[in-house]
Formats: structure tokens, sequence, C-alpha cells
């Protein structure tokens, strides 16, 4: 994504990158039954909108699903009687590289039936917005902001989504997508001139307040994907 | 699950004093009616550099008066990227990342981050290395619950906690010094088992600790508990339900402070916790001054854990006997050839992991604490390493737990959630 001439620490800058051999192919795709009772009754409810499931680290079941059915699903899981998953713990996203999709990843806890749930969500790397689950968990509207700043996904529908750990005029992209350099993508010295050219007066104002607004239009993103609905 | 409901008999009404007597409350006047000023609302900065919000964070409050219209936290300013630095880095080289984002807990982070790489590896720890790992945590969570206690006493104008407090924690720091070399940056764990094992003497030291902290924290409990300023400055001050707290994502104290008997140890359990005798208090208001009263007894319920552990430590090695894991010993190295292989591959390789993702959650002391890694086939280097930082959530809430109330109860209530900004912007 830089379009300067690679230099010797740009190999360090670029670090990791993972095995050419796709994702897709490693993962087994597990399409039996599973001892989880939630994957049994996803699969009844929403048949193919449940792409597949797997039991990963010994005893976690991860679910992959629709990015358009999200929001369906999701509400399903935390109304119905028999999941009831009340409490979202985390939600965030990973990016394998490569092109690959960027992947949402939500983590849910049942306080009633005392049961985990991870599902995880690919969204292409052209298309990277899925509708906020923020109106279901009051907990998910930091998290997804965090997830937005970081990686870049619109969240739709989200009430507040600005960026929350980056400043607001943060011009250099979304820290952790693999694409992002490990130093940033600006130069040292273009990093110093911006932080010295600040107006400092503006950010003690009102007006980054502004809640629904209009997120900002943010670098490296395709014009088409800016705007969230309020 | 055994739980303790940590609700004392001290009235609920602000005149109320121990035992039902009428106390006179310094706070509160009565029937004095509401003077008509002319207000205008106006726009408040608090920090980043203040020393009620415990770290580097910003308020920015809405005012009309000293009422609290509306509340907007600003965090980052000590974002420093660990989830990004960890995907450069090899498994082991994370621990020191770890105990940089909660320095208040530190030893609570080294170990829930190699659990979570263990258990997505499949590497089962040592009896021993359990019951050490187990005394690890519960005693960083009197670590950071001290510090939450005194500065919280100091943001209600009680200074003689404070010191109290914070000559416990030296103590403690004493204890993380000949443990791992570090009063903070401890990093103490490695996959697979401890950086090292106990030093001689240590659990004598830490007994030493054991039979007096008792004493201290009840003398601050004597000084907070019943103290008319402390109860009218936390009692019905942040209060939120239980409902409304699960929804939140708050855990920990701040959760069960609500009545939610959700805790990490008892519902999800790691490392026998199960077999320990410990209960989980509880509070009913899910104001500050039950998160006070439960992190008060939670304190003393470590204690009970501690011992219990320091009872049942086995004997044995602390580190797995698997080559492909846990360095050899010098000796072996320099004397062995098929050790010096494996320190050389471990040290410049790393540990392979298998493909898969783990979500472990742990009970920290500020709530749930989640490490979350995604690895590929083979790597010696997450794809992604995510902390699921609790106090990041709780402090979500305090848009919703401050509106309405005045200006000092917003510091009360904001030291009331026990946060450390380390961790929230990572």
């Amino acid at each position: 994504m830089t379009d300067r001439p690679l230099g010797g620490l740009d190999a360090v800058e670029r670090g990791p990158l993972p095995s050419e051999s796709g994702a897709t192919s490693s993962f087994v795709s597990i399409e039996g039954e599973s001892d989880h009772p939630s994957v049994a009754a996803l699969r009844a409810r929403f048949g193919s909108a449940i792409q597949r499931h797997r039991v990963s680290a010994g005893d976690q079941t991860v679910v992959w699903i629709d990015a358009a059915k999200s929001l369906e699903i999701l509400t399903w899981l935390k109304d119905d009687p028999g999941q009831k998953y009340d409490m979202m713990s985390d939600v965030t996203g990973v990016d394998y590289g490569n092109g690959r999709p960027v992947e949402v990843v939500y983590q849910m806890f049942s306080t009633t039936h005392k049961r985990e749930l991870r599902l995880r969500c690919p969204l292409p790397l052209d298309a990277l917005e899925i509708d906020s689950v923020a109106g279901l968990w009051h907990s998910a509207n930091w998290l997804e902001r965090e997830v937005y700043d970081l990686f870049g996904v619109t969240f739709k529908g989200h009430p507040d989504l600005r960026r929350i750990l980056m400043p607001q005029d943060y011009a250099e992209g979304h820290p952790l997508r693999k694409d992002f350099p490990l130093r940033g993508r600006f130069s040292r010295a273009e990093q110093t001139r911006r932080a010295l050219a600040q107006d400092v007066e503006r950010f003690y104002g009102a007006q980054e307040l502004v809640e629904g607004g209009e997120p900002q239009q943010v670098f490296a993103r395709p014009a088409r994907d800016s705007g969230a609905e309020g | 699950m055994a739980t303790r409901t940590v609700e004392l008999e001290v009235g609920r009404n602000p005149e109320m004093g121990i035992d039902g007597r009428p106390a006179q409350s310094p706070l509160r006047p009565f029937d004095v009616p509401e003077p008509d000023f002319g207000t205008e609302e106006m726009l408040i900065n608090i920090g980043p550099q203040h020393p009620a919000t415990h770290g580097v964070l910003r308020l920015i409050c809405e005012l009309d008066g000293e009422t609290v219209m509306s509340v907007t936290p600003d965090i980052g300013y000590l974002h420093s990227s660990f989830e990004k630095l960890g995907e450069y880095r090899t498994w082991n080289q994370i621990v020191p990342l770890t105990d940089r984002m909660d320095y208040l807990a530190p030893l609570i982070y080294n170990c829930a981050y190699v659990m979570s790489v263990e258990k997505l590896m499949g590497i089962e720890v040592t009896e021993r290395c359990k019951v050490v790992r187990v005394i690890c945590m519960e005693l960083d969570r009197i670590f950071g619950h001290l510090l939450w206690l005194g500065t919280t006493a100091i943001d209600v104008g009680a200074f003689t906690p404070f010191l109290y407090a914070f000559q416990q924690r030296e103590r403690i720091y004493g204890l993380h010094e000949s443990l791992t070399g570090a009063r903070i940056t401890t990093s103490a764990t490695r996959v697979g088992g401890m950086m090292a094992d106990l030093p001689v003497g240590w659990l004598n030291s830490l007994l030493g600790f054991l039979d007096t902290f008792p004493n201290t924290l009840h003398e601050i409990d004597r000084l907070l508990t019943g103290n008319q300023i402390h109860i009218g400055r936390t009692q019905g001050v942040g209060a939120i339900s239980a409902a409304e707290a699960i929804n939140y994502g708050l855990t920990g104290p701040n959760l069960r402070a609500t009545g939610v008997d959700y805790d990490v140890r008892k519902d999800r359990p790691y490392y026998d916790y199960e077999t320990y005798d410990f209960e989980v208090p509880v509070g009913e208001h899910g104001d500050c001054y039950d998160r006070y009263l439960c992190r008060m007894e939670e304190m003393r319920q470590s204690v009970q854990i501690l011992h219990q552990a320091m009872a049942r430590l086995p004997g044995g090695p602390i580190n797995v006997q698997d080559t492909n894991v846990s360095l050899p010993s010098k000796t072996d190295c320099m004397s062995d050839m098929e050790s010096m292989i494996h320190h050389f591959k471990l040290i410049t390789d790393g540990i392979p992991a298998p493909e898969g993702d783990c979500y472990l959650a742990i009970e920290g002391s500020k709530g749930e604490l989640g490490m979350y890694v995604v690895a590929e086939e083979g790597g010696t280097k997450p794809v992604r390493w995510r902390v699921r930082p609790p106090s990041f959530v709780n402090l979500s809430t305090i848009a919703k737990l401050a509106e309405g109330h005045l200006v000092s109860d917003l510091i009360m209530i904001n030291a009331s959630l026990d946060i450390v900004l380390g961790e929230i912007d990572r």
C-alpha cells in the first residue's frame, strides 16, 4: 500500500506476512452435529446463513455466519429463550492479510445458561460493513468503535461511530490491518510535521462531540464506503 | 455457588448511622429549598492530566450548574498498539507487553495471556505451575484492589487509608521483586510454565504478609465502612440495575455489586478454582458503596484462597517437560547436544502453534479479562492477539452512571469503576 520505494526497514515494518496458502483451504469445515446446543438451533433456523462451524482450542465452538444476516441472527441469539446470550463480552476483528476477508468476531456469554459462543463474520475487503449490534448490547458501542477505528469496518446503524483510540483526524488508516506498516504510513518527519501543525485549541471544543454525525472520511478507503447511517 | 451479600448493618438513609442511630450527615442538608439561581450550561474538560481521572483520561462534561448533563470520555492518550506489536513477536516475547497494560495487577495479565496460548496449543501445565499461578493471580487481585482502595478513599477526602493501603502494596512490591526481579514489569510467566520457580523462602515472606495484612484491612474497614462522609459520598451514587449492568457488559466487582453472582472463577472455572473454598461477594444496590463492599470482601476471600493454595502447593517441576515448549536448563544446554539444539530452535524459531483461535477469560482484578489469540498452522507468531479489556468496557458505562449526578459524584463514580488507562488504551 505504500507508494514510496521499499527501504531496508520495510521488511521489518511489513513483518510476518501469512503464508500464501489461502485461509479457506486450511480450515476444516465440520458440517456434522456439534455438542454445542446453539449450533444445531442456529442451523435449523437460519440454514444457509450459517456457513460452517468448528471446535477450536479443545472445547470452544466457533460459528461462521453471513454478514448480511448477522443482525437477525444476533437478535435471535439474544432474545430466544433457549439461547439468551445476554452478555456481549467482546467484539473484535481479525485480518489475515493477503487480501483475505477481515473477520468480525463476536464473543458472547449467556448468564442464564452459562454458555459461551463465538461467532465470526467474514467481510470482503471491498465491502467492509456490517450491521451494528450496539442497539442490542450497550457494551458493543465502544467495542464496535474500536473495530471501526483499528480495522476500518463500518457498523451500519451505530449511534456514534467515531474513532476511539486514534486521534479523530488520524490520516494514516487503520493500524491493525495487515497492510498497515508497523511504524505507520508516514515517515517520522511527516508525522512530526503533522503533530506540530496541529491546532491544539481544536481538541478542547465541543464540535467533536456531535454524536451520530457523519463518520469521517479516512485514508485509503474507497469513497463508496463512506457514510454510516446515523 | 457460595455467595455472600455484603450488606452491612448500615442504614441506607444518609441520616442513619450504624445500628440505626441517627447521625448528623455533614453533606446533605434536609428540607432546604433549592435556591433558584440562573444557570447556564457549560462545557468542562476534566483531564487529560488530572489526579482524579486515575490516569490519562479526559472526561468532557456538559454541566448545568454543578449537575452533570452528559459525560463523554475521551481515551487513547496512552495508545501504543500493543496488539499490533504482538503480531511481530513470538509467543513468549509478548509476555512483557502484557504486564505493561495493567501495571496495577501485572501478574494476572502475564498468567491470562499464557493460559490462552497454552489452551490454543493444547499444553497442560504442571500441577505445581497451576497452584503457583493461582497464588500469583490472587496476590495481584489484592494488589490491584489496594490501589483502588487508596486512591478512591483519597478522592472522597480520606487520606489515611491511602497511606495504609500503599504500605501494604509496598510489601507486595517486595514479593514481586523477589519472585521476578521486577516490581511492576514482572513478566513472570512463559508458555508452558513460569520464568523461574519460587525462590527459597518466598512462601514464608508471603505468609508473613498474609498474617498481618488482614489487620490493616480491618483498620481501613473501620475507617471507611461506617464513616458518614464516605457513606454520604457513595450510597445511592452511580447506581445501575442488574439487567442494565449485564447489557452494558460490566464485569467483576462492578457487576457483582448489582447482585449478579457472575464470577469467571465459579462459572467457568480454570486451574481447579472449583476446589478452593471461597465465597463470591455480591451487592444489592449497584452503587459506589456496594462496589466498595464487594472489593473489600474480595480481598478477604483472596487471603483465604492464598492460604489454601499454599497448603496444597505440590512439588515437582514447574515447567512442562516438553523440549519443544520449555527451555532446557543451562547445565543441559552446555553439556548435552540435544538440549542445545532445542534451546537454539526455541529461541530462534519459537513455539509453533496449531491453526485456530482461542478465547480464554479469567477473573481479573477489574473484571472479565479475556485473551483472544488467533494462529495459523505452525505459526510462531500470532495472526491476531486481542485483549478483552475489562476496564475499557466498564468505563463505557460512565456516561450512564454519572448522568444527573453532581461533578463531585462523577469523580466518585469514576474512582469506583476501578479503571486502569494502560489497559483501556493498550
